[in-house]
């Protein structure tokens, strides 16, 4: 255990709702820098309303949200951080930018006001352009690419700023099989060979569990965080609690689950 | 500013026609992408209720340039657009006839109070670029400077807020600030063009050479580069049109628009069958 490294997240009883009904019940989450968190929960259960907390797009009702230990409210570094929104796809699809355009976007908060694109900043958009194998695509009108390229092009514009927490709303939505593996393989090395911490919303709980470190289940409250291991084991129960309708139950879990989210700071010290 | 006393009434025409045709565009190219080209009719017609309360106030104060009115509601108007906008989310375009019709039934309430002669109206409302004054050209420069500065400044940030505000808003952009710029922008350019093309004509210089640079650009750049080029066309050919051929400048330099963008139509129409043939025969 190390008390010197602190969490890269760290929520503490938050609460939200867009209108009186609450949408997130006191989550409670710490994610250690280094490890790579799958989040998981059926329609609806709040993981796209939970992102956009940590991105500070909304605002708490309740709680605190801590960002490389500073309250969402007040951080700045957003470089810091890189965001694929599960409606990433649903953009103008006529909008005349090409890939190069669209990746050098996730340079600009980096790159600052009043300052343009150097060389430099155009060679990083070329290499997250190689990592995500598009590079010949560079000069391409965004709309004229497929749907899975073009989820790839975004997953580069998160990756150019060379964030050290990078959070993916369901990225491999439309992507196929084959692209769907390269890119875990990818965020896997991103995880272990450059330490970026990783945050997963994904539904695909099988492909998941090979890849993730962690596993955190969300309805409305957080039902599991731990690692893939116990996850796994304890999965039938898992599942049956979250998408369950036995309330009873998921209390029951949500007991076990949450209170013991520190132990695998062992684990990120040793991908370090 | 000594050059600009000097001129004459043409080259003073001229000159405020150039930095409309470059200016409008760039605006245009930023409101195409956010689909709300649309904007310019709207606060167009703000404008004129602006200019209808500055002539009045000139019945008091002959100093007064209503030019500066039509500004201040320009951008009174813009704001509440963008207001209403989020009021109306889902139906964003919503708040375009709101600000039209208002803008344009305090403008008749207004115009019957004032007591102005036809041609004074004729002239705001389709343009008049031989009654363009030195005062006038001075405040399309500042203000088309300013503009464009503006604009280069914030370059980045206005792309990146027009393609996807969320990740715009992830990044660190204050996409609530920026917007509020380019509002002020938009009432800038749409009171600036008043003089030169008129009321009912502004929205031309904004929509024609964007829809043109659509037609053949990759990217966003291109449509800027392109959009500048047709509007400069635009104004020269209407200029040089409406001087020899005796014609209302303001109607020449959008008809010119018109046929430019009828042109690019027939080019790209071009460039298509031409690219179909390279094809086939290489498949063949
Ligand atoms: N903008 C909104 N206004 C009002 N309610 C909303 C809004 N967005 C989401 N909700 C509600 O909040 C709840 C959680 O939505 P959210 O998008 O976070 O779910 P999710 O877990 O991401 O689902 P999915 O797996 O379908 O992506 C849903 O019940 C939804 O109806
Ligand atoms: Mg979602």
């Amino acid at each position: 255990m190390s008390a010197d490294r602190e969490a890269v997240l760290e929520l503490q009883g938050v609460q939200f709702g867009y209108s009186s009904r609450p949408v997130l019940e006191d989550i409670q989450l710490s994610v250690a820098p280094g490890s790579f968190l799958g989040l998981v929960g059926p329609n609806g259960s709040g993981k796209s309303t939970l992102m956009k907390l940590l991105l500070g797009l909304l605002e708490a009702d309740e709680g605190t949200i801590k960002l490389f230990g500073t309250p969402v409210q007040s951080f700045r570094d957003w470089n810091r951080i890189g965001f694929v929104s599960q409606k990433a796809g649903s953009f103008n699809s006529g909008f005349p930018a090409t890939v190069f355009e669209v990746v050098s976007m996730g340079l600009y908060g980096k790159i600052g006001l009043f300052r343009f694109m150097k060389k430099k900043h155009k060679n990083r958009v070329m290499e997250a352009l190689r990592l995500v194998g598009l590079e010949e695509y560079s000069g391409r009108q965004i709309g004229m690419l497929s749907g899975g390229q073009q989820q790839r092009v975004f997953i580069a514009r998160a990756l150019v700023s060379e964030p050290e927490l990078l959070i993916l709303d369901e990225p491999t939505v439309g992507v196929d099989a084959d692209s769907v593996r390269n890119f875990y393989e990818l965020l896997k090395e991103l995880n272990r060979n450059k330490g970026i911490t990783l945050l997963l919303v994904t539904h695909d709980i099988g492909a998941m569990s090979d890849y993730v470190t962690d596993v955190a289940c969300l309805n409305k409250c957080l039902h599991f965080h731990g690692a893939t291991g116990e996850f796994i084991s304890n999965k039938d129960e898992m599942m049956r609690a979250m998408y369950g309708h036995d309330v009873s139950v998921i209390e029951h879990n949500h007991d076990h689950g949450h209170h013991d989210h520190h132990h695998d700071h062992d684990r990120s010290e040793a991908v370090k | 500013m000594d050059i600009i006393l000097n001129l004459s009434f043409l080259e003073r025409g001229i000159a405020a026609g150039l930095l409309i045709g470059f200016i409008s565009p760039v605006i245009g190219a930023f409101l195409l992408v956010r689909r709300m080209t649309i904007i310019s009719e709207g606060l167009s017609h703000v404008t004129l209720t602006g200019i209808t309360a500055g002539v009045l106030v000139t019945q008091v104060a002959p100093w007064f340039n209503p030019l500066y009115a039509g500004f201040l509601f320009s951008l009174g108007g813009s704001l509440l657009i963008e207001k209403l906008r989020q009021v109306y989310r889902h139906f964003e375009e919503l708040a375009i006839p709101i600000i039209l019709s208002g803008g344009v039934g305090v403008s008749a309430l207004l115009i019957s109070l004032a007591d102005t002669g036809y041609t004074e109206w004729y002239a705001y409302l389709f343009g008049s670029i031989i009654t363009v004054t030195t005062a006038d050209l001075g405040f399309i420069f500042l203000t088309g400077a300013a503009a464009l500065i503006v604009i280069l400044l914030f370059y980045k940030e206005l792309v990146s807020i027009s393609f996807d505000p969320e990740f715009a808003s992830s990044s660190g952009i204050g996409v609530k600030k920026i917007n509020f710029l380019f509002s002020v922008l938009t009432a800038l350019v749409i009171s600036m063009s008043m003089k030169v093309v008129g009321i009912l004509l502004v929205g031309a210089l904004i929509a024609l050479p964007t829809a043109a640079a659509i037609l053949f650009a990759k990217s966003f750049r291109q449509v800027l580069i392109l959009g500048i080029l047709f509007g400069e066309a635009a104004v020269v050919g209407g200029i040089t049109a409406s001087y020899y051929l005796n014609i209302a400048t303001g109607g020449a330099i959008v008809v010119m628009g018109v046929l430019l963008l009828a042109a690019a139509f027939f080019v790209k129409k071009l460039q298509n069958l031409w690219n179909r043939s390279e094809r086939k025969e290489h498949a063949a």
